[in-house]
């Protein structure tokens, strides 16, 4: 509520309750910290103090580094996330500046299909896709973690949306210098519309590297599995007795996008959220 | 001015010119289609490959008993369907997705509020405040899964160390039928009430100041009259939104039942994704994992029906 | 029925000032305007009589009654927005009924469902019902108590606006710039409607905008701001013919007045573009002035000379029933602007030369520092002080 004018007890009222809603919001992250520095022996003493009597942390994360592949992990979710985007760009930017500015017969149903396909949950479709895959013999590869996602139907309607507040003499422009269509949507419009690019770009990569159902089904192959699907076998694997390596793993596979959201907090709030208020 | 140059234009135009610029006209339609669908043409394939296709596909198997890699099938009609209604883990299943989702969506969207008008009744800190709420929503979840599962834990997770030190009753929360649920639905307003907090900011940003001034002057200036008479109302679309968002989400959680509790114990947690996933990709049973899916589907149409529906005719106030 | 004291308002935002020094009486059942170019300080100044906003010094009475400090919703006044500010998600008539349920019901009564079974709720509440009826009727909007804003036309919406305001009957009438949201025509039907209904109430109404012709045309005074100063405060006519000041001047009538640069020279007459004016004797002899002529204060003569401009033409535009003619004055630097009667127009073509002559009483003299230099002979004391000031 703007203006709404409060007194000092109200504002010191404000600030206690939210840093009390805030630290009980933080206590996961914090307790996956403060486990991931302490020995098995601390662990299973059962402690309330967030700082370990002895100082664990080089073991634990040298053991959640070698023990398990979990460099290769992160890497895996590098290759998927950027495969994913690069083709979700060049695949809807296209489709959504057809959508935005041209004019052929078609253009509403096309528009139709893309909203329809932003309602289906994609989780529905596993099994058709899962067969698609193996069809095509890509289940177990990068292509298979990959494919599903290659068009974005939000991508496509988020883009459409900001191509449509460019100015049309911006496209009139370009043809009169020369430019082909596909050359207007990757040297015009894809640049103008970097902050839609960009807020999709979060949406997109923090979806995708977050992801655990589709590798669930798609790999086997360890040596193929991104972040979320590797430290759920290092969890299988270790039982779940060795907490320490595992908060290890589990602080490393969160720690790149809360550094980045913490860097971009604009950003991020825009691209997790920016569907909905269009 | 305008009609009579047009008309000297007409005057000098032979008809064979007319069908020379008619034929232009028409050339230039052509090459915008063109150029239009081999813009739009990869998409339009992926989508029908990746999107309308499956869905006819998942419809057509579950009228099937196909098992994924037998050779062949035969069509049983709504058998699939039958079992399923007469499948206790299904039945169980169904009705823990509806709970999971009748105590997230409150929860969420409570909080989600609650934060967000305290946020903005100041302005210090607003910025920290809100990334803090919103850092569930984006981390990792089968990570923050695992933190929740330590926490958890009956001996020496955080939780039951607390209550203990406050003499409050513990349990093995995440093998006890009776808390399995809830504790869940608890981690999933954990993980969303970020997401509502941050729409709800989006919705407040957008109320017209005037709006409040008028409350001030027609008497409605204490907190709650001006909630009642301003804030809640004009909140209505967004919370629509929120609550189809995140129904739909709560309806699709899968991670936390992966991770945490496999469904169990017993069935107690078993919720429709994960029993979508077993169906099919653990047991193998193909048509009856597509009956689920439908099921599914029915599901998110409805949803999104009444998003529609309500939408427009009670929350913009046209 | 309350009159409106104002005394020394000073208002700032941060480090800028809004409003400097405002001190204003506004007589119980008065009509009057806030006149000045948007960002001049006025609509503040309604806010914070409203209660909208708290000043930085100085004082507001009601009435007798000083309310710095008092919530808007104490101080018995009722406001009109640009916006409207109507609630999107109520009826019209549940709109007009906030202010009075407000104030009538309480808390306990304004519950929803358990509220109306609260004793005495029901009467209340069709005591309110009669009276938004009443004021409906009264404004014709009767037949659209059913609907929301959202299905009303922007007349409709302004006259729901008022009844809302007006519902409550307080002593006074804010209005920050009611009409701008609409066109033209209708502008004008609701000017004269709103000047009508202060007729009817008889209540103070201080007044907002940006356009001279509704503060011209509806009020009993206007004041008119600019960066955040009072500058004059005068009935409408008083305005145009006798501003205080050269910045007020400018402001009012279109086209706008004509400002000529002049040196007093000796035998009360000024010195400027060729020609010298008669003015009051007894300003000193060197001291630069500023004549103001107003476009329809000159009338076409034969011959050049004093108390004459003569220039060629530049632009003529058609009104009508005038003509404004722009004229290349040598020692000018903008084009003066005549407005003579569209009879005139055959003698009047690009580039001829023409004479304008203005009666010296229709001349207006401003200081250096813009402020007015009354002709007057019951001013003429100040003038001296004035004069010894400026030397």
């Amino acid at each position: 509520m703007r203006a709404q004018r409060l007194a000092p007890p109200s504002a010191i009222v404000r600030h206690a309750v939210l840093l009390i809603s805030g630290a009980l919001i933080l206590i996961p992250f914090v307790w996956m910290v403060s486990l991931s520095i302490k020995s098995p022996g601390e662990i299973f003493r059962a402690s309330f103090s967030f700082w370990p009597e002895q100082f664990y942390g080089i073991e634990n994360y040298t053991e959640a580094l070698t023990s398990s592949p979990l460099p290769r992990y992160m890497l895996n979710g590098v290759v998927v996330c950027a495969a994913i985007l690069a083709l979700q760009i060049v695949i809807c930017a296209p489709a959504a500046y057809a959508l935005a500015k041209l004019d052929f017969p078609g253009r509403n149903l096309l528009f139709a299909l893309v909203l329809i396909a932003l309602l289906l949950p994609h989780e529905m479709l596993a099994l058709p896709l899962f067969i698609l895959g193996a069809k095509l013999g890509i289940l177990n590869s990068y292509a298979g973690l990959v494919f599903p996602y290659v068009v974005s139907p939000l991508g496509i309607f988020l883009f459409r949306q900001f191509f449509k507040t460019i100015p049309d003499d911006v496209v009139h422009a370009a043809r009169l210098d020369g430019f082909s269509e596909l050359g207007i949507v990757s040297r015009i419009m894809v640049p103008m519309a970097l902050p839609a690019i960009i807020a999709f770009g979060i949406f997109s990569v923090v979806s995708h590297w977050n992801s655990l159902f589709w590798p669930l089904i798609a790999v086997r192959d360890q040596n193929l599995m991104p972040p979320p699907l590797g430290i759920m076998v290092f969890k299988n694997e270790e039982a779940g007795n060795d907490y320490g390596p595992l908060m290890a793993a589990s602080t490393l596979v969160v720690l790149p996008l809360i550094i980045a959201f913490l860097s971009a907090q604009r950003w991020f709030v825009e691209g997790l959220t920016g569907g909905a208020v269009k | 001015m305008r009609s009579a140059s047009s008309a000297t234009a007409e005057a000098i135009t032979s008809p064979a010119d007319r069908g020379a610029s008619q034929k232009a006209l028409r050339r230039h339609q052509i090459a915008e289609m063109l150029a239009a669908w081999s813009l739009a043409g990869p998409a339009l394939l992926l989508l029908i490959v990746l999107f309308f296709l499956p869905v006819f596909a998942v419809i057509a198997v579950a009228l099937t008993d196909w098992q994924f890699g037998a050779s062949s099938f035969t069509f049983v009609g709504l058998a699939n369907f039958r079992e399923l209604l007469a499948d206790e883990v299904f039945r169980a299943s169904f009705v823990n997705s509806i709970l999971y989702v009748v105590i997230v969506v409150p929860g969420t969207i409570v909080l989600g509020l609650a934060i967000a008008l305290l946020i903005e009744s100041g302005k210090s800190f607003r910025a920290f405040y809100r990334a803090i709420h919103f850092l569930p929503f984006m981390a990792t979840l089968t990570a923050t899964a695992i933190a929740w599962e330590a926490l958890l834990h009956p001996t020496i997770g955080l939780v039951n160390q607390t209550f203990v030190s406050l003499g409050l009753p513990t349990a093995n929360w995440l093998r006890d039928e009776n808390t399995v649920l809830p504790v869940l639905a608890i981690i999933g307003v954990w993980q969303n009430l970020g997401y509502a907090m941050v729409l709800f900011l989006a919705g407040m940003k957008s109320i017209p100041q005037d709006l409040y001034d008028a409350a001030d002057i027609d008497g409605a200036d204490a907190f709650l009259d001006r909630l009642r008479t301003v804030t809640l109302p004009m909140l209505g679309p967004v919370t629509m939104f929120i609550f189809i968002v995140v129904a739909l989400k709560a309806f699709e959680t899968f991670d936390t039942v992966q991770i945490l509790t496999q469904g169990g114990p017993g069935h107690a947690s078993e919720m429709l994704l994960y029993t979508l996933y077993r169906e099919s990709f653990q047991y193998l049973r193909t048509g009856y994992g597509a009956s689920v899916a439908v099921v599914f589907l029915f599901i998110v149409v409805a949803l999104t029906l009444i998003q529609a529906r309500v939408m427009d005719k009670k929350v913009h106030y046209q | 029925m309350a009159a409106i004291t104002i005394e020394k308002i000073e208002k700032s935002f941060g480090a800028t000032p809004v409003l400097r020094d405002v001190s204003l009486k506004i007589a119980d059942g008065e009509f009057l305007t806030l006149l000045g170019p948007s960002g001049c300080g006025k609509s503040t100044l309604l806010r914070i009589l409203a209660g909208l906003e708290v000043q930085t010094g100085g004082s507001v009475a009601i009435g007798e009654r000083v309310v710095d400090g008092v919530r808007p919703n104490w101080r018995d006044v009722a406001m009109v927005f640009q916006s409207y500010a109507l609630y999107p998600h109520m009826t019209v008539q549940e709109n007009m009924a906030v202010p009075l349920r407000m104030r009538r019901l309480s808390a306990w009564q304004r519950l929803p469902l358990v509220g109306r079974f609260r004793p005495g709720t029901k009467a209340v509440a069709a005591e309110i019902e009669t009276e938004v009826m009443r004021t409906a009727k009264a404004l014709g909007i009767g037949h659209l108590l059913a609907r929301k804003p959202g299905q009303l036309s922007g007349g409709q919406r302004q006259r729901v606006a008022v009844g809302r305001a007006m519902v409550r009957q307080p002593a006074v009438f804010l209005m920050d710039e009611p009409l701008s949201n609409l066109d033209a025509k209708l502008r004008v039907q609701m000017r004269a409607e709103i000047k009508e209904l202060h007729d009817r109430l008889g209540v103070t109404f201080v007044y907002v905008t940006h356009d001279q012709s509704e503060a011209m045309t509806m009020s009993d005074r206007v004041a008119v701001m600019l960066d955040g100063e009072l500058l004059q405060v005068a009935a409408p006519q008083e305005i145009y013919a006798n501003p205080d000041d050269l910045r007020v001047a400018e402001f009012i009538g279109s086209p706008k007045i004509n400002k000529l640069q002049a040196r007093v020279r000796d035998g009360g007459l000024a010195e400027t573009a060729g020609t010298s004016f008669t003015i009051p004797a007894d300003i000193a002899l060197g001291t630069d002035v500023a004549l103001g002529i107003r476009p329809e204060a000159f009338h076409l003569v034969e011959a050049g000379g004093h108390n004459i401009l003569t220039g060629a033409v530049r632009l003529v535009e058609h009104m009508g029933s005038d003509l404004y003619v722009h004229l290349d004055v040598p020692g000018t630097h903008h084009p003066v602007i005549a407005r003579l009667l569209a009879e005139r127009a055959p003698q009047i073509t690009f580039g001829r030369t023409l004479h304008l002559g203005v009666k010296p009483e229709r001349l207006l003299l401003f200081a250096g520092d813009g402020r007015r230099l009354r002709p007057h002979d019951h001013k003429s004391a100040s003038l001296v002080k004035m004069k010894e000031r400026v030397q």
